[in-house]
């Protein structure tokens, strides 16, 4: 059965900055809320509030990684781009300072509403020259995206996750930059996910194939360098299509990172793009708002269905009974 | 205002009377190049001549230019495939402990920091020569890679939070050096500004100071006009800033500002330089309020302007 990690962030923050005194946490008077408190108990004199001036903690950030320190800014992912996104621009990223920023609460994962969700992030900082863009699926990654951070020199931007986060792949399979994680292979559909819609996907994909339909299945982690050769690769051996699923917009995120990366590669493969289809969204429940934005197992399986001209007759209740248990990618590729 | 502060004979006359050939060298120069490109900041020059002549010959602690004194062309911006990129602050010294720093703000000031830079030595005349060039690194609204500039702050006030964080590093690992800024006080207007200001005072960064041109004028025209940010001593007060208001065209007044502030009271400094946008060019009052940027319209007023620089040259030599 999946192991659900309480507060994973918290406390491998507190583990992994111990024996790094250049690391140094900035936070926007949402230090609980982003699972930094366990650090500035720990490391009082390494953690500075910066109140709710997301302008101005840009510039310390910058100020702190000229001299050497390796800041890492914590509030939610909206609040990194949005609001101080000139700064982020001119004093982080034009410098290519290692400033590490840790956005929670991506996508529609915020029960906040439209000022809190986070949509548009990829989109905006794909664009950004310098910045490496990461976005956490399970617990095991939100545990190893801080050495993977700490490894790029330049800026970092990690949609993270909190609270109560499932372990969907082991904890000796850590994050690795540029690498996507193959969980399925087959021949008829290639499925690329990120962030919180790998385990949607998960439930999608278990019953396809009980289905009868040959899935290869890609969690994708690093949005930016989009380099991976494994995901042109897939792609192209799929004989019905490809699909993307993404908490984010359909609109300069994973699924445009891979309509690029396909049409530059000349694949002449289907592309559906499941995810905020070019529209805002608003407060409610994750499951709520990901089925009424078509983020969903169930929306996953119309668009396989869609590419392959077939009907499963799936239903929610199939999805919901599937038991999803941790993935081993690399030690069992065809096991799930 | 305290347009007539007075004299605080707390330094030697030597560096005063330097100070105020460089100032006036600024001023020749930025007059000379708008001349000859038929356009330029030089109100600018005219209202910060005196603040950055006397940071750099009476109040901070910098080391030899570690520059090439004509500056390299540019080199790519900085990123993962650009390891040959450099910074402007080389020509501001090396970086040491006891050292200070410098970080400027409002980057279209940059012609009067070049100016002033060759004043000083720092850098070759000729390095004008490559002014708003293709290629160049001595940009019209300056970068990190340019001359004296460390950070990159055209989009204005984003140098105070970075100096803000610079300061905080310099004191977690007991560094005596001092961290310095210049801004416009045009630059009080962005919400960011007072965010930093908020920040530099809730960690106490006294080693950090703040010298603001408030010569009253923005692109717009009059600063009073277009949104006011007065009364600018007390607002700062307010905050909790150690505030010295000054007449910013006398380098007694401007250097004593810094030797007197006291250290281990938690409080940043600001030395609120009042300042005339027209000093020295008085030709160039006609043109008020619109005194951001000089440009020359007709034969006529070329000639006026090629007088004042004239006179002008007499006056330094």
């Amino acid at each position: 059965m999946i192991e659900v990690i309480s507060r994973p962030h918290a406390r491998n923050l507190v583990r992994w900055a111990q024996d790094k005194p250049e690391v140094i946490v900035l936070s926007a008077d949402l230090t609980g809320s982003c699972e930094a408190d366990d650090f500035q108990k720990a490391f009082p004199d390494r953690f500075f509030s910066m109140g709710m001036a997301e302008q101005n903690m840009m510039g310390f950030a910058a100020g702190l990684a000229r001299e050497g320190f390796f800041p890492f800014v914590h509030t939610f992912a909206v609040f990194l781009y949005r609001r101080p996104y000139d700064q982020l621009a001119m004093s982080v990223a034009y410098p290519n300072l290692p400033v590490r920023l840790l956005g929670f609460l991506p996508g529609l994962i915020s029960p906040g509403g439209v000022t809190h969700q986070a949509i548009e992030d990829i989109a905006v900082l794909r664009a950004l020259p310098n910045m490496t863009i990461l976005e956490c699926g399970d617990a095991t990654e939100v545990e190893s995206v801080l050495d993977l951070a700490q490894g790029v020199h330049g800026p970092v931007y990690v949609r993270m996750l909190r609270g109560e986060v499932p372990r969907l792949f082991s904890p000796d399979e850590p994050l690795r930059l540029g690498e996507a994680r193959v969980l399925t292979r087959g021949t008829d559909v290639t499925i690329l996910s990120s962030g919180i819609c790998t385990e949607e996907a998960l439930r999608a994909t278990a019953s396809l194939r009980g289905r009868g339909v040959s899935i290869t299945h890609l969690h994708v982690s690093t949005l930016k360098p989009f380099t991976d050769t494994t995901i042109v690769e897939t792609a192209a051996s799929a004989r019905y299509g490809v699909i993307t699923l993404e908490n984010h917009s359909i609109l300069g995120g994973l699924g445009t990172a891979t309509a690029e990366a396909m049409a530059e590669a000349g694949l002449q493969q289907k592309l559906v793009r499941l995810g905020l289809k070019d529209t805002f969204a608003h407060g409610g429940s994750r499951p709520y708002l990901m089925k009424q934005y078509g983020l969903d197992a169930l929306s996953l399986v119309g668009a396989v269905e869609q590419l392959l001209g077939a009907s499963f007759n799936l239903t929610e209740a199939d999805l919901a009974s599937i038991r999803l248990d941790t993935v081993h990618p690399r030690s069992n590729v065809e096991a799930l | 205002m305290a347009l007539n502060t007075p004299h605080k004979p707390t330094l030697s006359d030597r560096w005063q009377d330097e100070a105020r050939r460089v100032a006036r060298g600024v001023r020749l120069r930025v007059l000379g190049h708008t001349l000859k490109n038929n356009g330029g900041y030089l109100s600018q020059a005219c209202s910060s001549a005196e603040i950055l002549a006397t940071l750099y010959t009476g109040v901070m602690k910098l080391g030899p230019s570690q520059a090439p004194p004509v500056p390299l062309p540019f080199p790519g911006s900085p990123g993962p495939h650009t390891p040959q990129c450099f910074t402007g602050a080389l020509y501001n010294g090396p970086r040491a402990p006891d050292l200070d720093r410098f970080l400027f703000s409002p980057a279209h000031y940059a012609l009067p920091l070049y100016a002033t830079l060759i004043e000083v030595g720092r850098l070759a005349p000729e390095a004008l020569d490559q002014f708003n060039q293709d290629g160049s690194t001595v940009e019209m609204i300056g970068a990190e890679h340019s001359p004296g500039m460390e950070t990159t702050t055209g989009s204005l006030s984003q140098a105070l939070s970075q100096a803000g964080g610079v300061a905080l590093a310099r004191r977690l690992r007991g560094e005596t050096g001092r961290v310095w800024v210049f801004m416009s006080d045009g630059e009080l207007q962005e919400g960011q500004t007072w965010e930093a200001f908020a920040a530099l005072i809730f960690y106490k960064l006294d080693n950090l100071g703040v010298y603001v041109d408030a010569n009253g004028q923005q692109c717009d025209g009059r600063t009073e006009t277009v949104m006011g940010v007065e009364p600018i001593r007390e607002r700062l007060e307010a905050f909790g800033a150690r505030v010295v208001e000054v007449d910013g065209h006398n380098p007694d007044s401007l250097a004593a500002a810094a030797a007197t502030h006291p250290r281990g009271q938690g409080q940043p400094l600001v030395v609120l330089g009042r300042t005339d946008p027209c000093r020295g060019i008085e030709l160039l009052r006609s043109r008020a309020p619109k005194l951001h940027y000089l440009r020359l319209k007709n034969d006529e007023e070329r000639k006026a302007y090629q007088e004042a620089f004239a006179r002008l040259q007499q006056e330094v030599r």
